[in-house]
């Protein structure tokens, strides 16, 4: 088997538009959520969310582009580009056949359904423009990156709502390690802020209505952001004979599904996710540090996600620290586990641990070192990042500092 | 007669408790009719759509919610303030 080490990252989120920015939004602790500045905003009852702010198409797409890219793919291909531009990488001849992109998504094309519906439906037009389904499709993300870098290896999209970008970055990971890639772009996108997208949400009744307050006891739900990130995996001995800067290694990765309730999660089926990404690390729940948690701020997916860490780590999970990130950025949902891996990179490669924000009550329930609202400094060699799904579809990666 | 705001709640919640109206006790809890909390939204999204109002409700807290939803009977006055509420 071989060794799989990240040598590049981009994104574009809530909290910035690049991996830089991002840190620094997490380093401060600062919260990327605010008012929704969408169409017919009047008509939702959940007005919050975490926007990707002050981004024009029209600096980033030209004409052409943009008529093929949905806004789910613009972010992913600003994502890819400061990834691969950081990794170095050129693909061409052999490298280009063994390389390929793996992408998480829930909604893929959903603004441009979204769109797409309200002009035949509301406005009563008979026409759409020509390129409605190749650019709504959830693999035109995936396509347009292997299209763009010249990717001619494996290539594909997952999609397991929440937990997409995690079950797309384990499938990369293992790619490689096996040896049927050389290297992957992987990650994963999401825009769902949009009006369909955000009504569909409201009618759970899971979303809060001022704020993500993952592990708080006074937390009243969940709040959507939208954004990407995407990384480079590379077989490490290709990494090293180049010479290239390597951000940590991913060492684990474990898929399990809990085969019981289509949204409330389970405790059970958390915890094998995380034992078997240990298992297949080959390590010990007492070398992890620190936990990227799934951490959606809901009252069923906080508890239970803490109830499965006390059970797999034992008296070890009173020393781990475990944060949500969610709490700044808002749930990404296809793309959140994505945007989520930048923390765990910022914490095996700087040593800084992005704090869970907003945070104001102890919840008996969640009584775990959740790193409450301010980040901390640490040494951290290995690290998980937790993502569980609606249907009941977990997948957890482990990363090592290198 | 027109149907009571009583009886047309009953029928909701009879409907997601698989059971006849008639087999439903005002003093029976969601538990009791082994309704769970997707039955719930369901049943709390009905509502809304059979009086034309909206209901407070959000499942992270449902004991904060003015919504009360301890009994079929407490479902049914909570109803029917909001429907006097809302239609005023």
């Amino acid at each position: 088997m071989r060794r799989v080490v990240i040598t590049g990252a981009g994104t574009i989120n809530p909290l910035g538009h690049s991996v830089a920015s991002t840190f620094e939004a997490m380093r401060e602790g600062r919260c990327g959520i605010g008012p929704l500045d969408i169409r017919d905003v009047e008509r939702l009852s959940i007005k919050i969310g975490g926007q990707v702010k002050n981004y024009a198409p029209d600096d980033r797409f030209n004409r052409q582009q943009q008529a093929l890219y949905d806004r789910f793919t613009q972010f992913t291909m600003i994502a890819a580009k400061e990834a691969i531009e950081q990794s170095g990488l050129e693909f061409a001849g052999a490298l280009a056949a063994e390389a390929g992109v793996v992408l998480g998504t829930s909604g893929g094309g959903l603004t441009t359904q979204d769109e797409n519906y309200r002009a035949v439906y509301e406005e009563g037009k008979n026409r759409v423009h020509p390129f409605i389904v190749p650019k709504l499709m959830n693999n035109a993300a995936a396509s347009h990156v292997s299209m763009t870098w010249n990717l001619k290896g494996p290539s594909f999209t997952v999609a397991t709502a929440c937990a997409s970008s995690n079950h797309a970055m384990g499938q990369a990971f293992w790619l490689v390690r096996n040896g049927a890639a050389r290297a992957m772009i992987t990650g994963g996108s999401e825009s769902m802020l949009c009006f369909g997208g955000v009504k569909a949400w409201e009618g759970l009744r899971v979303m809060s209505r001022d704020a993500c307050r993952p592990f708080s006891a006074n937390r009243n739900g969940m709040v959507q952001g939208e954004g990407a990130g995407v990384f480079v995996f590379e077989d490490y001995e290709h990494a090293k004979a180049r010479g290239a800067d390597i951000l940590c290694e991913v060492v684990g990765f474990s898929m399990t599904s809990d085969a019981a309730d289509i949204v409330m999660p389970s405790q059970q089926g958390a915890a094998r996710a995380m034992s078997g990404a240990l298992r297949d690390a080959g390590i010990n729940a007492s070398d992890v540090a620190y936990i990227n948690a799934h951490g959606t701020g809901t009252a069923a997916n906080d508890k239970t996600e803490c109830a499965a860490v006390a059970n797999v780590f034992g008296t070890h999970a009173d020393s781990v620290m475990i944060s949500s990130t969610k709490s700044m950025h808002g749930h990404l949902i296809g793309g959140t586990g994505a945007v989520e891996l930048l923390a765990v990179v910022m914490a095996l490669k700087d040593g800084v641990i992005a704090p869970t924000i907003g945070y104001q009550e102890p919840d008996p329930e969640c009584a775990l070192d959740v790193v409450p609202n301010e980040a901390r400094d640490a040494d951290v060699t290995y690290a998980l990042s937790n993502a569980f799904a609606f249907g009941g579809l977990n997948a957890v990666l482990a990363l090592k500092k290198v | 007669m027109a149907e009571s705001v009583r009886d047309r709640v009953v029928r909701i919640v009879a409907e997601q408790a698989l059971l006849e109206p008639s087999d439903i006790a005002m003093d029976q809890t969601l538990e009791d009719l082994s309704l769970d909390s997707m039955a719930l939204v369901e049943a709390i999204f009905a509502i809304e759509e059979e009086f034309d109002i909206s209901v407070p409700f959000n499942a992270n807290e449902p004991d904060k919610s003015a919504f009360d939803i301890s009994s079929v009977a407490s479902i049914v006055a909570a109803v029917e303030a909001l429907v006097a509420e809302q239609s005023s």
